[in-house]
């Protein structure tokens, strides 16, 4: 039978969940980084070993790899150099047209590259920590991607790392838009199963909608969390739901959820 | 009270939630990350006292919340209530048999994620669930299963290591010498 020290121990743990529980979202997100800070030394520990078993890989590399691998950067830098040349042509004559037509201007985005220092330790959720936080200009609700396309937003900032929401967890809702169809929808969290980390739900897209797998699925630019037009996977199905007042499509992710190791982060 | 026990039970919890939030293998490979806390608080219930369980369950449970996108503080009360049973099954387990172990931890790994899943709901914060979160749960509860005799015979060591060992009396005793050759 319990005794009157196991019954005080659970009152105060109980209170105690009660506390962290009652916090605001903001306040109790600054306590899982002060928290999480605890796991400083070990992140920074094996960010190191990674970076050395880099170092070691690229040391082993013959002379004539390194040569291929440089001219073949080369290569891809002028390829590069003379695509931003034309694009900034074209920013130019849009930003022209628009300040013709008296339209707001665009913004344009700066992108920041992060290494993913810890994943959920719980299955149920999909979120990661970055190792960026304010102290390199990030802020909460910016855009997180990969060179393949989007793969969450920033919850928590903390000085020196973030905590990221992927595509799928239940926070986190994008509008999106079928490329092609003009079909816009919200991508949801997935009714598939956890293990899927890859795909995800369209949800509210028209009862009539004529969506068909393979289609590109990209960011509408509504809600402004967003911008628009990054990719964000492709349809695999859809169905039609509640009795066809409307459609939810199976969305393919075009990032590798479990193979992330390195992301960028857009700020305005 | 031997604080050494304590902080190293911390250690080790420190040690467990920083590998599960690090290491890919068991996600990539079986599809789940096994949870070693359970295995931990049976360890602790098991063979420490009521400052220690609380303090595991409240620092693990904690350190686990913080880099997972759990409400803060939900998987500290599940982590207390299986160190709390363990310690009351503690007169009637034979909890120096592998097959005891074992079973306490896969119920213990079977139990905790259930009882964080009750909170979760009643809170309204409802996790991703399908069907394959079944899978998941049985191979978490296998691996914290495995994981129980391990963690004893860790810490087996770790004692070894660091305690003072009793000293043995030893048999030679002078008077009782024999002493041989022609006196």
């Amino acid at each position: 039978m319990l005794k009157k020290p196991h019954y005080i121990i659970l009152v105060l743990v109980f209170l105690l969940v009660i506390v962290f529980l009652k916090l605001p979202g903001e306040t109790m997100g600054r306590v899982k980084l002060a928290v999480s800070g605890l796991f400083l030394p070990l992140f920074g520990l094996t960010g190191s070993l990674h970076e050395l078993s880099g170092q070691g890989q690229e040391s082993l590399m013959t002379k004539g790899q390194l040569a291929r691998q440089n001219e073949d950067l080369r290569r891809e830098n002028e390829d590069l150099k003379l695509r931003l040349q034309q694009d900034a042509a074209i920013w130019s004559e849009n930003a022209r047209l628009r300040g013709q037509i008296a339209w707001q201007r665009q913004t344009s985005w700066n992108v920041k590259l992060g290494r993913v220092i810890a994943r959920d330790p719980a299955n149920w959720w999909r979120s990661l920590q970055i190792d960026l936080g304010a102290r390199d200009g990030i802020k909460p609700y910016e855009p997180v991607l990969t060179p393949e396309g989007l793969v969450g937003r920033i919850q928590f900032v903390g000085q020196t790392r973030s905590q990221v929401i992927l595509l799928g967890n239940p926070d986190l809702r994008v509008a999106a838009a079928v490329q092609g169809g003009g079909e816009t929808g919200v991508i949801n969290s997935t009714s598939s199963s956890p293990q899927e980390n890859n795909m995800i739900d369209l949800d509210y897209l028209s009862g009539n909608s004529a969506v068909r797998p393979g289609q590109v699925v990209v960011t509408s630019g509504e809600g402004g969390v967003f911008p628009a037009n990054i990719p964000i996977g492709k349809v695999v199905d859809s169905r039609s739901m509640e009795y066809g007042l409307s459609t939810e499509a199976r969305v393919r992710l075009s990032a590798d959820m479990g193979a992330l190791q390195e992301v960028w982060v857009m700020a305005p | 009270m031997n604080w050494l026990h304590s902080i190293l039970i911390l250690a080790v919890a420190y040690a467990a939630v920083f590998f599960e939030a690090w290491f890919d293998g068991f996600r990539n490979v079986l599809g789940t990350q096994i949870d070693f806390l359970p295995a931990l608080m049976v360890y602790a219930g098991l063979t420490h006292g009521l400052f220690t369980i609380g303090l595991a369950a409240v620092c693990g449970g904690l350190w686990f919340d913080s880099l997972s996108a759990n409400p803060l503080g939900v998987s500290m009360l599940p982590l207390l209530l299986i160190g709390l049973a363990a310690q009351q099954g503690r007169e009637w387990v034979a909890s120096d048999h592998f097959p005891a172990r074992f079973c306490m931890g896969a119920a213990a790994s079977a139990l905790q994620p259930l009882l964080v899943l009750f909170i979760l709901l009643n809170i309204g914060q409802p996790p991703i669930l399908g069907w394959k979160s079944l899978w998941q749960w049985v191979l978490m509860t296998l691996g914290g299963g495995l994981f129980t005799p391990v963690c004893f015979a860790l810490f087996t060591r770790f004692h070894k290591a660091l305690d003072y060992q009793p000293v043995s009396q030893t048999s030679f005793r002078p008077d009782r010498e024999i002493k041989r050759g022609r006196v």
